[in-house]
């Protein structure tokens, strides 16, 4: 059924905290590796080894540069389903393909009924649902379905396999419905945030902004030319011999 | 938005012959075509003809085209499933009309006549479907301008006009009526189109990356690396754009040659004998397909889709 539910009883999702996160890709590949063997697979590549790679993949890491100066930074920034609260990307879906379950507010795509129309993926704001060209329908992150009730994992691997996977714990997953959570305490501390909120989609999983950067880092960041300037030790000089000598 | 082509083919032909089954069904009911005649028969054909040309097609670009028959469940929040629903139920009463004309031609004339109005209210009713698939959608705004399935009804209309009004030309039956009518209706979707690109010419931009990231309290964001080496599905399918100065030649392409001239030809030609007249009611069809065909690839070329932002666009 296409039809939302009115609510849901819990609010799985994750948190991605972008002050941590390094652009190791780490999660990527772990989806990718669990999920072409999991619930939406396969997860097919087109020409892998030829001029013009691509497949579905469904967790992707962008790296954007903010600001300008001092100020400016790297930030690393991965994206997936958000599992949103009211998303267009269920109710567009002509074959009740796409749901959102009740019990935990996670969005599927069932494999057996999607007829790869693909408008489920000009609803999503957020780039999140990929086509599987080999297999003519469309994939999404599942939060790991087949691993977080999986009894038969060790308790501490029923997670998403992102989450298992990332080595700066830059990822977080649980229930953002419940207040007294580990995941909705951290949004509550450190300002967790949704993308686009105007488009009114009102994504589960949040995202935990870069830190302010300490003064110190910033005065440290450019060494120039005091590093060059030769303090007149005979080691020192030298050596700005030797380099002249082979630069020249 | 990449301008897939089957859906191009989709929506073009078949509001042609949505729009034809409007014209003829009002022809019929005002008693300007013969309800059983040769004309009334080739018209239904044509119209299915352009009707199933079009959902075949539609179903062409899906990846399971076998699985197709589920479209039609989710009626209840999907205007695509809507739009199938609605694409079924016309063949019920388009089918019947046909049948009536052809096996009982003496049928007493309320039977053909309820038929036809309800094939023509079901032939509005699709078209205006399809033009809320692409309005409902809140990621793409110039397609959630509520001009969007106005115009859609409009372009059908128009252009099953001139098609009604070229088989009548064909037929020798007095076409002067239809053409008037048919340039008539060009000319008021090229305004309603003209109107509808000056709207998205001025729309603000107000979607920014620093919002899609989250980002701005830091400050400019722009992308540094992408996650990956070559374009993927999202980038393909809605990273499409076309370059502003070749859209507004095409728009002009469109409206001249696509509007304004076949509604020019159609209003000199509605007086010449029935031979030349054929002649310029097609070169009016040719010239309208054209307009049409360039217009609906416009609607998805020049169409932005907020993803975009996490792809290079600064705002959308
Ligand atoms: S992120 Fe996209 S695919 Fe996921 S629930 Fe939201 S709208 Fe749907
Ligand atoms: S591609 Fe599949 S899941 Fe998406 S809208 Fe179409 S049928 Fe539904």
């Amino acid at each position: 059924m296409t039809a939302l539910p009115l609510a849901t009883e819990k609010k799985l999702g994750l948190v991605i905290d972008l002050d941590t996160c390094v652009g190791c890709q780490a999660c990527v590949t772990s989806c990718k590796e669990w999920n072409t063997g999991g619930y939406s697979a396969p997860l097919s590549d087109e020409q892998p080894y030829g001029a013009d790679p691509h497949g579905a993949w469904l967790n992707r890491v962008h790296s954007y540069e903010a600001g300008d100066g001092a100020k400016g930074r790297t930030v690393h920034f991965p994206r997936s389903c958000l599992h949103c609260e009211t998303p267009a990307c269920v109710t567009v879906c002509p074959t009740g393909a796409s749901y959102k379950r009740g019990e935990d507010g996670i969005v599927l795509v069932n494999p057996d009924t999607c007829i790869g129309c693909k408008l489920c993926s000009w609803a999503c704001p957020y780039g999140a649902r990929e086509y599987d060209y080999t297999d003519g329908i469309m994939k999404k992150c599942t939060l790991c379905i087949d691993r977080i009730y999986n009894e038969t994992l060790s308790p501490e691997d029923r997670q998403p396999a992102c989450v298992r996977a990332c080595p700066t714990g830059a990822r977080h997953f649980g229930d953002l419905g419940d207040k007294e959570s580990a995941v909705s305490k951290l949004v509550a501390a450190r300002g967790g945030y949704d993308l686009l909120p105007e488009l009114g989609f009102k994504p589960t999983n949040k995202y935990l902004p870069p830190r302010p950067r300490k003064v110190e880092a910033t005065t440290r960041a450019a060494p120039t030319e005091a590093i060059s300037a030769s303090d007149g030790s005979p080691a020192e000089r030298l050596f700005a011999w030797v380099d002249k000598v082979l630069s020249a | 938005m990449n301008p897939a082509y089957s859906v191009i083919l989709f929506t073009t032909a078949s509001g042609a012959g949505y729009g034809l089954l409007v014209w003829l069904a009002i022809a019929v009911l005002l008693g300007s075509v013969a309800p059983s005649g040769a004309l009334a028969a080739a018209g239904l054909v044509l119209a299915l003809a352009l009707i199933t040309t079009g959902l075949l097609s539609s179903t062409l670009h899906l990846g399971r085209p076998e699985r197709a028959w589920r479209a039609v469940s989710q009626w209840r929040t999907s205007w695509l499933s809507r739009e199938g629903v609605l694409a079924l139920a016309t063949y019920v009463p388009t089918g019947l009309w046909l049948l009536v004309q052809w096996f009982s031609p003496s049928i007493w004339w309320i039977v053909p006549a309820f038929l036809a109005l309800l094939a023509a209210a079901g032939a509005l009713a699709t078209v205006w479907a399809t033009g809320m698939i692409y309005q409902s959608l809140p990621t793409i705004r110039a397609w959630s301008e509520p001009l969007v399935a106005p115009v859609y009804v409009l372009l059908a209309l128009a252009t099953g006009g001139v098609v009604l009004a070229l088989l009548q030309a064909v037929f020798g039956s007095p076409w002067q009526v239809m053409a008037i009518v048919a340039a008539v209706l060009l000319v008021a979707a090229a305004i309603a189109k003209w109107l509808y690109w000056h709207r998205i010419d001025t729309a603000p931009r107000s979607w920014t990356v620093e919002s899609a990231t989250g980002l701005g309290s830091i400050g400019r964001v722009r992308p540094l690396e992408p996650p990956h080496s070559q374009p993927n599905f999202v980038m393909r399918e809605m990273g499409y754009a076309v370059a502003r100065k070749h859209a507004s030649t095409l728009r002009m392409l469109s409206l001249g040659a696509g509007f304004v001239a076949p509604a020019l030809l159609l209003v000199l030609a509605a007086s010449l004998p029935p031979v030349p007249a054929t002649f310029a009611a097609l070169a009016a069809t040719l010239g309208v397909a054209v307009g049409v065909i360039t217009e609906r690839w416009l609607f998805f070329a020049e169409a932005q889709h907020v993803v975009t932002l996490y792809y290079g666009a600064e705002r959308v």
